[in-house]
């Protein structure tokens, strides 16, 4: 249409020059950043199919197992109940993501919301809606969890819906401060002037300026909704045991660590690990990229 | 400044009394019959229902309970726990030492590592700056209960060096029991505040006034500790303050981990009851614990950066 619509990535800083500019999407995030994607790609793979990759039944107890250490055809041996551990770490792979998935969605959605409507309106509206986040802010994660589990029955979707409630103030503050940067530029004054409506500015123009921001805090937040996700389900308070879960088995396994036998755990651990690090590395790059073409 | 403590504490109060409203109405819509709990499969007599009813003032309306249980809270009374039948304040006063002195002793491990962690990578480039990143990026992914297991499992099991569970007698026994505890607390929080630790050095030491002292002859050590870390106290004050503030919740993961009788253990285990008094008491505790300790940042914020006070930007 005009001048004003140009690509911020076209006007920003130009990238130290690279031969290879890596993948579409993740330009400018490294060889760290295309690692961690490659690693989060394995991870969500694992996630969807699973269950048909595991070699074993999952579920399959046999109590004469119990405690059997790396066996041919069982490269992690066996757990407390002589279920497969290899097994149980390949399936649990999608609750342990599942969750985490669904609470960015739901945090990024209504955080984003909030944080382009009290932007656009100001006023009263803002101060109201801000104050009520600024209440939320004062509930832990955690203390959200265990009270919402009181009140229903515990399992991996309560865990989930009080998690997003305790993220989508962080949400809303950090692209409330965005959104009302963009707020005062010229380009939307422009489209304000051509007799747009407000909702068509902010959802084409002002939230698809935001996408680069959302996307780096999006992968910041899965980071934690996983820690947090997994330590909820760790305290029993979310998916319930004997479903396999890596923070389900982090926790059936301590009694294994007691008596010697921390396979468990430390498969389920360092699988949680790997994963989060993988998205922090990704975020950081992210929130690096999209601060450096906003200014 | 008078001006800005004031409407900070105002904003404190409120958000106590919303919050306490939040906690009390949400454990209202929690299923579960307090007479039956309290009958405990004993047939009920008409007489024995209303003689509890008065006692535990369940006939009263919401709000007037509500009152009565904040009126209590302000006093240090958080009712009683109809399970137990034991004051709820007795039983938080019998463990909250324990989480007291887990958070306190993370604190400490959390400001000393990471505060010296980030000057170092801060101040040095290169190397040790890359090992300081490194190492943040694996400690900062590392969940305290996965840290829990991992150090049980070598310290406690393999080495035998720290006992696995409980709080132990004495203090140095105390000690001992707790540092494994406060290490797995502190560990992916080191990772946080020696990040911020970092950027603030590295921000300050390219500011133009710190460029201007070491061009002028001014001793590097000199200069580092005027210029550069004075104003970077600022934000590594303020996260800091946030990550202590976090830890009253997170030690809950790390006392179930550990066996310890804190607080946060409790809380759990009282939800896992459905300890409905237990629950909002020790909730409300955190809660204010929380925002108090993000209060008191603020004024410390204040007190180090004076354009805060006069009404720049305190977000």
């Amino acid at each position: 249409m005009s001048a004003i619509e140009l690509d911020p990535g076209v006007v920003g800083p130009v990238p130290a020059t690279r031969k290879w500019r890596g993948v579409p999407g993740l330009r400018g995030t490294g060889v760290a950043g295309h690692l961690s994607a490659l690693v989060l790609a394995i991870a969500g793979f694992v996630a969807v199919f699973g269950n048909m990759l595991a070699p074993h039944d999952p579920d399959l107890t046999n109590l004469s197992y119990a405690f059997v250490g790396p066996q041919p055809g069982h490269p992690l041996g066996f757990d407390s109940q002589g279920r497969d551990l290899f097994s149980r770490i390949l399936a649990g792979a999608r609750s342990s993501l599942l969750g985490p998935t669904a609470v960015v969605v739901l945090a990024m959605l209504v955080g984003t919301f909030l944080a382009v409507a009290t932007a656009w309106k100001g006023g009263r509206f803002d101060r109201w809606v801000s104050a009520g986040l600024d209440v939320l802010f004062a509930f832990p994660a955690i203390v959200l969890a265990i009270i919402v589990s009181v009140i229903v029955q515990p399992s991996l979707l309560s865990a989930t819906i009080a998690l997003s409630i305790a993220y989508t103030p962080y949400i809303a503050r950090v692209l409330r401060s965005a959104a009302l940067r963009e707020r005062a530029r010229d380009y939307i004054a422009a489209l304000e002037v051509q007799g747009l409506r407000a909702w068509i500015i902010c959802v084409r123009h002002l939230g698809r300026n935001l996408v680069p921001l959302i996307v780096a805090q999006g992968a910041v937040l899965f980071g934690y909704a996983m820690v947090d996700l997994a330590a909820i389900s760790f305290l029993g308070l979310g998916v319930r045991p004997p479903q396999a879960d890596w923070g389900v088995m982090v926790s059936t396994g301590q009694s294994g660590v007691l008596q010697g036998y921390p396979l468990e755990s430390l498969s389920a651990g360092v699988c949680i690990i790997a994963v989060v690090i993988a998205v922090n590395i990704l975020g950081e790059r992210l929130t690096e990229r999209a601060n450096s073409v906003s200014r | 400044m008078l001006k800005f403590v004031v409407r900070r504490l105002m904003m404190l109060v409120v958000t106590l009394f919303v919050a306490s409203f939040a906690i009390y109405s949400a454990m209202y819509l929690a299923p579960g019959n307090p007479i039956a709990a309290l009958l405990g499969g004993r047939t009920p007599t008409p007489e024995a229902i209303a003689v509890l009813e008065e006692r535990y003032h369940l006939n009263d309306p919401f709000i007037v309970r509500y009152l009565r249980w904040v009126g209590g809270a302000l006093h240090g009374d958080f009712g009683v726990s109809i399970q137990l039948r034991q004051e709820v304040s007795t039983l938080i006063s019998q463990r909250i030492g324990t989480t007291v002195q887990l958070v306190l002793y993370a604190s400490l491990i959390i400001i000393v590592v990471g505060v010296a962690l980030g000057i170092l990578g801060g101040l040095r480039k290169g190397l040790v700056d890359n090992v300081v990143i490194v190492a943040t990026t694996f400690s900062a992914a590392v969940p305290s209960f996965v840290a829990s297991i991992i150090l049980l499992s070598v310290f406690a099991v393999n080495l035998g060096w720290f006992p696995a569970l409980g709080t132990g007698d004495g203090f140095v026994d105390q000690v001992k029991h707790l540092t494994l505890p406060a290490v797995a607390l502190a560990f992916s929080s080191i990772a946080l505040v020696a990040r911020i630790t970092r950027s603030a050095v590295r921000e300050e030491l390219s500011r133009e006034h710190v460029q201007t002292a070491v061009s002028r002859g001014i001793p590097y050590r000199t200069v580092v500790r005027r210029h550069v870390m004075r104003n970077a106290a600022i934000p590594i004050t303020t996260v800091v303050g946030i990550t202590v503030a976090s830890l009253f919740a997170a030690s809950a993961v790390v006392e179930r981990a550990f066996s310890l009788n804190g607080i946060g253990a409790y809380l759990i285990q009282a939800a896992l009851s459905k300890d409905i008094a237990v629950v909002q008491g020790i909730s409300l505790v955190i809660v204010a614990i929380f925002v108090v300790v993000n209060a008191i940042v603020d004024f410390l914020y204040a007190v180090l950066d004076p354009r805060v006070s006069l009404g720049q930007a305190a977000a």
